[in-house]
């Protein structure tokens, strides 16, 4: 079951076009990572998919109804781009935003002093946000975006401007939330945070999408089939010993200690090269090299890049 | 349509709470009651009384130029040039020179001071001697000076206008007052409706520019926002104009009670000099006292104006004005990323509010003009324009057409902005031109 399925969307501004034909289905209860280079078309598509601009064609469903405005008290939206009425107090914002997304006064109060405890940001309540110090003012942004328990958590760049504590608290609330069913769709650069956090992405360049599925499935598929080994041993002896089953792509050698990495070919197994080497050399690493994200982020964008004619960085 | 009312009630409360609204409908009607009040309490303070001694060559004016409270003349028997010379040892304040030969046409008269005399004194000396000098020469040459005051009297008059309708009914017209609510009317509409689009425009760049508005557009649409805001402003200026006629009335009639005691203690006084004076001059005295009863004049004239129907058609035209500009000053708000960039799209917007401004000066001097009739209309200038002609009494249906096309024009312009609006909200870091504005008319949304 998808709780949000946006097909063929294709997006025109004046002079360029934003998104073409771009079409992602984002599965319940999973962690979505929406990637790309700025400019991309990534906080477009996800204005979209908050109903803050419309397609110039295209559909989307939300749990396969069509996406309505009634829709949008199931959405929560922390954008790239964030603030708050800065002469409002902290308490009586919060509750306006939350009385925005549809929730009875009563109701957000009780919300947001619970999370305002969890936070620790409770002293606050009747601070001006300009009192409010960046950190302070991310968790109130935050707390607005979840506090209306939606279905779908959507995040452009959350980590951005967030010192490495609070996106810490993040993190774990967005796994925390994924636990108790919501999904959440997050856009980032920090390719770090997508292998940790996230099921499925869509890579999206040049406002078209070059690369989608799950992570697990995307890193197996551009792995390469090279290993990592470490070793004492005669290098020579090394070489021989892998004999035509296997390829070295490059080594270093200090005295006795080995460095390598070897490709297998054709039917080769590790285990196959493992028992080949084992007679000439002590072990003490083998593993397998599967790409990081962000390798196959660089390769994808910049082979995307290299068949275009200019490069679509806009910073 | 919850929503909305959630943000009305945000931009009202923000707005109402805020210290700059306390200060400014607390000082508006101080101020307001000071330029009713002033001018009486300064026409009720007494300048300081004048000594002036009179040196008179002539021996027509010894002992003769009437006093009043304000000068007391001396006839001292000193020649000119002595008087001249211990000006300084004396007290007085003036000499007032008069040569021999000023009957038959010779020197002018001379006032010599210390201090520069108030232009009040100056005036009652000249006016008073050409005067005297007047009905001396006129007895000279035998004439009857009773028959000239009799003709004088009697050729007094005042224009009292009437207006006749068609029923063959004639009412009483009072052109100045109508001059005067008309165009106060017309003020005040010009002051509310600049006063509140810049806090509209201001409101809009405010969100912009603190980025709260891509998390508020998560959950309503931008002409929720738009209309929300705009409909909050309007209230808090209704709220403050209500405010105000509180306050000033309230503030007027407490001063005015305190002052209006003193008023009658004067009057009483001024009656019994008059009575002891009794020369030429209690003509100007009497006319003093008659002002109270010009005041009962002009509040029978207030009356005979359509009261309620003009305060209707002031609050209508109040509010269509606001809403047809401000729509205008919120796409100008939603375009831009910072105050200055606001002048080059503020200046279309302003200049049909000043112009009609302007042409309201005309418009009073003759309000049936055919420019009168089409500015009168046309929704740009008609909030100004009607409302300087409305006293003076305006067909039912030039009214209605020009309230329908007004309405009409805040739906255009509300509608244009709107389109702008959505997308101008969202676009930050380039400066957008005319051209661009006009695109964003024709995007999707």
């Amino acid at each position: 079951m998808n709780i949000l399925s946006a097909k063929n969307i294709v997006k025109k501004y004046a002079s360029h076009t934003a998104l073409d034909d771009v079409t992602i289905d984002i599965p319940t209860q999973s962690i979505f990572g929406l990637l790309g280079p700025n400019g991309a078309g990534k906080t477009s598509l996800i204005r979209i998919i908050n109903q803050i601009t419309g397609p110039d064609s295209g559909e989307l469903f939300f749990e396969g109804e069509k996406l309505t405005q009634k829709h949008v008290e199931q959405i929560g939206y922390l954008p790239e781009e964030r603030g708050l009425y800065k002469k409002m107090e902290v308490g009586e914002q919060a509750l306006y935003l939350a009385q925005l997304k549809g929730m009875k006064k009563a109701e957000a109060k009780k919300k947001l002093k619970e999370w305002f405890e969890k936070f620790e940001i409770d002293a606050w309540w009747h601070k001006k946000v300009e009192e409010l110090s960046k950190g302070m003012q991310q968790k109130v942004q935050f707390i607005v975006t979840v506090l209306h328990e939606p279905k779908l958590l959507i995040l452009d760049e959350p980590f951005s401007g967030f010192d490495p504590i609070n996106a810490n608290i993040i993190k774990n609330e967005i796994l925390h939330l994924k636990k108790q069913g919501s999904t959440i769709l997050f856009s980032t650069h920090n390719m770090g945070s997508v292998e940790e956090l996230c099921d499925n992405i869509a890579l999206i360049n040049r406002s078209k999408k070059i690369l989608d599925g799950s992570v697990k499935e995307i890193r197996k598929q551009y792995k390469s089939n090279t290993y990592e080994l470490e070793f004492t041993g005669n290098m020579m002896g090394f070489t021989n010993a892998m004999w035509t089953g296997a390829e070295l792509m490059e080594h270093t050698t200090e005295g006795e200690f080995n460095r390598a990495q070897v490709k297998l070919l054709g039917k080769t197994t590790s285990n196959d090269l493992l028992q080949a080497i084992i007679p000439v050399a002590e072990i003490h690493l083998f593993k397998e090299i599967v790409p990081s994200m962000n390798d196959i982020f660089i390769s994808k964008v910049n082979e995307g890049n290299t068949i275009g004619t200019k490069s679509n960085f806009s910073e | 349509m919850n929503k909305i009312l959630l943000i009305i009630k945000r931009e009202y409360l923000s707005r109402v709470k805020k210290k700059s609204f306390i200060i400014m409908t607390i000082l508006g009607p101080v101020l307001m009651a000071g330029i009713m009040i002033v001018p009486i309490w300064l026409a009720m303070q007494k300048p300081d009384k004048q000594n002036i001694e009179v040196i008179d060559e002539s021996f027509v004016f010894r002992g003769l130029i009437p006093e009043k409270k304000f000068i007391h003349f001396d006839y001292p028997e000193i020649s000119f040039e002595k008087a001249q010379e211990g000006f300084y040892d004396t007290d007085y304040d003036a000499i007032l020179y008069i040569p021999h030969n000023i009957l038959e046409g010779g020197k002018a008269l001379k006032l010599f001071y210390k201090k520069q005399l108030g232009i009040a004194t100056e005036e009652y000396v000249g006016n008073t001697l050409s005067k005297m000098m007047n009905d001396v020469l006129l007895t000279k040459n035998n004439v009857d000076l009773n028959l000239i005051k009799d003709a004088e009297e009697s050729s007094r008059f005042t224009v009292l206008t009437e207006e006749l309708e068609a029923t063959g009914k004639s009412k009483k017209t009072n052109t100045g007052l109508y001059m005067g609510i008309g165009f106060g009317a017309g003020i005040l509409i010009y002051m509310f409706i600049f006063m509140y689009g810049v806090q509209v425009m201001r409101g809009v760049m405010e969100e912009k520019t603190s980025r709260i508005v891509e998390v508020i557009l998560s959950s309503v649409k931008p002409f929720q926002l738009m209309m929300g805001k705009i409909i909050g402003v309007a209230f808090v200026g209704l709220t403050q104009f209500l405010l105000w006629v509180i306050l000033t009335f309230t503030l007027y009639s407490v001063a005015t009670v305190t002052i209006l005691k003193n008023i009658d203690m004067k009057q009483i006084q001024q009656k019994e000099e008059v009575m002891k004076v009794g020369s030429a001059l209690n003509y100007t005295d009497m006319k003093a006292i008659q002002q109270p009863n010009e005041v009962t004049k002009l509040w029978n004239d207030f009356k005979s104006v359509d009261i309620v129907s003009i305060l209707l058609c002031f609050l209508f035209y109040f509010l269509a004005g606001y809403l047809l500009y401000s729509a205008l000053f919120a796409a100008v708000g939603s375009a831009v990323d910072n105050e200055a960039d606001t002048q080059q799209f503020m200046l279309p917007i302003t200049i049909p509010l000043i112009f009609s401004f302007v042409i309201a000066q005309n418009v009073i001097q003759d309000p049936q003009s055919s420019m009168a009739f089409w500015f009168s209309i046309i929704p740009f200038t008609s909030p100004i324009i009607m409302m300087v002609r409305l006293p003076f009494g305006v067909p039912m249906w030039e009214v209605a057409l020009s309230m329908g096309l007004l309405v009409i024009g805040f739906i255009f312009t509300t509608w244009l902005a709107a389109r702008i609006y959505r997308t101008g909200i969202l676009m930050y870091g380039k400066k957008v031109t005319w051209k661009e504005l006009g695109k964003w008319l024709f995007y999707k949304t």
